[in-house]
């Protein structure tokens, strides 16, 4: 594929949700930025606002501080090459599967012989062919991950932005897909970003993990993870040790929240990089 | 599919028989049986026929002018939080009068044609359709609309993609039940006003005390119904294949 990665950076960004004369603090001075190409898990605590800085991301939701850069420019609004995957896909029921995979590019106003075409070739290149014509009810988990995925791949998208996408299938099916995510995220060199609570998928995936602590998230430690793509990662005593070393940063940064003043985030960086 | 046929079967056998008991035990000129009424509705065919038409045109007009004024007000009213506010109680008012009572205004107002009945029954229609789609944007799945939000959509495209086909269903569950409500007032309408349409046939005939005719314009205004029905049933199954 043509696409390479964009790069994501966010500057001192924090987010502060006001409903009213509440205010919830979701996010507290992040800063990180995401190498052209680079492939990032994100985990935390349940709710500590990792879907928050997704959204951020995608330009779904501003900053209410600091910076959110894609290709060094500020986001302000979705971005025409950044893909987003909600936890819960963001199928639609009522469109048939390529009607579905096709819908980034028809809002994109792409026209419509040239837009259907990317959407066949993702569908084929997630394994889809032949059920075109088929609603997501009628499509089982892994097929509706997948077709999820093709209409970010039907995007020729350069940031992928994924929340949770495997959360809700079996432990095989999802290290298959697992696999699917990493062969794409190869061949095609785009940057993603990987929202995952599972410490295995976010070492299997991630070239660098970051953890987050719980809400307001503060980034806790920026895990350098090169062996990501290498064959037989999964089954190597490295991959073990790299769990280990992800689950004792997350212990940390849940015990760290009960204590007073969090340390900043930077400080608590690892910048060992690639 | 042969069940299904199968099933359609035994339902008219069961109607055709249970009618033909009730009009032997009647014994009244009033209720023929399915024998005598084959030659009552093929002997009346030269006036049915156009007063047929006349109020299906009725129906039919009223039902497109409810549906295509009431959807988008409905799409309108639930996207803005103010107007659903400014709206909601007013809605809630006006739906459970009975629009039939309207009728000697509207008949003073549009005289005596087509023109007060197609209104009547559109605002009857209207109210209908209006919160019944109110109720399922209402429902529309969030995470549908952060999706074609997080893709770049506009307004128009989260109309398009997901607030007309999430509510489609809707539209067509309140049709098909409006269809009864609309002939019922259709009915009134035509009996109490004018010289043309199934009611003024089924009224005039009464008042003739020529009830086999009676019967006659019954049996039509009730097939106006089922045919509009099994309209709405298939443009339902077609179009909302999904669900």
């Amino acid at each position: 594929m043509s696409n390479c990665g964009a790069q994501l950076e966010f500057i001192h960004a924090g987010l502060v949700f006001e409903d009213g004369p509440e205010r919830l603090r979701a996010l507290r001075d992040l800063s990180v930025t995401v190498r052209p190409g680079e492939s990032v898990a994100l985990i935390g605590p349940s709710g500590c606002g990792k879907s928050t800085t997704l959204r951020l991301a995608s330009g779904m939701l501003s900053p209410s501080e600091g910076d959110v850069l894609v290709n060094g420019m500020p986001v302000g609004k979705p971005r025409q090459e950044t893909a987003l995957i909600p936890q819960d896909l963001g199928l639609l029921p009522w469109k048939t599967v390529l009607q579905n995979a096709v819908l980034g590019l028809a809002i994109r106003k792409v026209p419509k012989d040239q837009a259907l075409q990317h959407a066949k070739d993702a569908l084929s290149q997630v394994g889809l062919e032949g059920f075109e014509a088929a609603y997501p009810k009628e499509l089982s988990g892994g097929m509706r991950q997948r077709l999820a995925l093709a209409r970010a791949l039907a995007m020729d998208a350069d940031l992928l932005l994924m929340d949770e996408p495997l959360s809700a299938v079996d432990a095989l099916l999802r290290e298959s897909l697992q696999d699917v995510l990493l062969d794409l995220w190869r061949e095609r060199g785009h940057t993603q970003m990987l929202v995952t609570h599972s410490i295995e998928e976010a070492v299997y995936l991630g070239e660098r993990i970051l953890v987050f602590s719980p809400r307001p998230a503060t980034l806790k430690a920026d895990i350098a993870n090169p062996h990501v793509g290498e064959d037989g990662w999964r089954d190597s005593a490295q991959f073990a040790n790299q769990c280990n070393e992800v689950r004792s940063a997350l212990a940390e940064s849940a015990g760290e929240a009960t204590g007073a003043n969090p340390p900043e985030p930077q400080a608590a960086a690892d910048k060992k990089g690639r | 599919m042969l069940s299904k046929v199968g099933g359609y079967v035994f339902a008219v056998a069961f109607i055709v028989a249970g009618w033909w008991i009730t009009a032997l035990a009647v014994n009244s000129p009033a209720l023929p049986t399915p024998a005598q009424t084959v030659e009552v509705l093929g002997s009346n065919m030269d006036v049915l026929i156009p007063f047929f038409w006349t109020s299906a045109y009725r129906v039919v007009a009223s039902l497109l002018i409810g549906t295509l004024l009431a959807v988008p007000i409905a799409q309108l009213c639930t996207r803005s939080r103010v107007l659903d506010r400014l709206f909601a109680p007013v809605l809630y008012l006006l739906y459970p009068i009975p629009k039939v009572v309207l009728l000697p205004i509207l008949l003073v107002l549009f005289g005596l044609a087509d023109a007060p009945k197609i209104v009547l029954i559109s605002l009857t229609v209207f109210f209908q359709v209006l919160v019944a789609v109110r109720d399922a944007v209402k429902a529309v799945p969030e995470s549908a609309l952060i999706s074609v939000r997080a893709l770049g959509g506009s307004a128009w495209d989260e109309y398009r993609h997901v607030y007309v086909p999430a509510t489609l269903p809707a539209v067509f569950t309140s049709l098909r039940i409006g269809v009864g409500t609309a002939i019922a007032v259709l009915f009134i309408a035509e009996a109490m006003a004018g010289s043309t349409g199934l009611g003024y046939f089924i009224m005039q005939s009464w008042s003739m005390v020529n009830y086999p005719r009676m019967f006659a314009g019954i049996i039509a205004l009730a097939l106006l119904g089922l045919v509009l029905y099994a309209i709405f049933d298939l443009l339902e199954r077609r179009l909302t294949r999904w669900r």
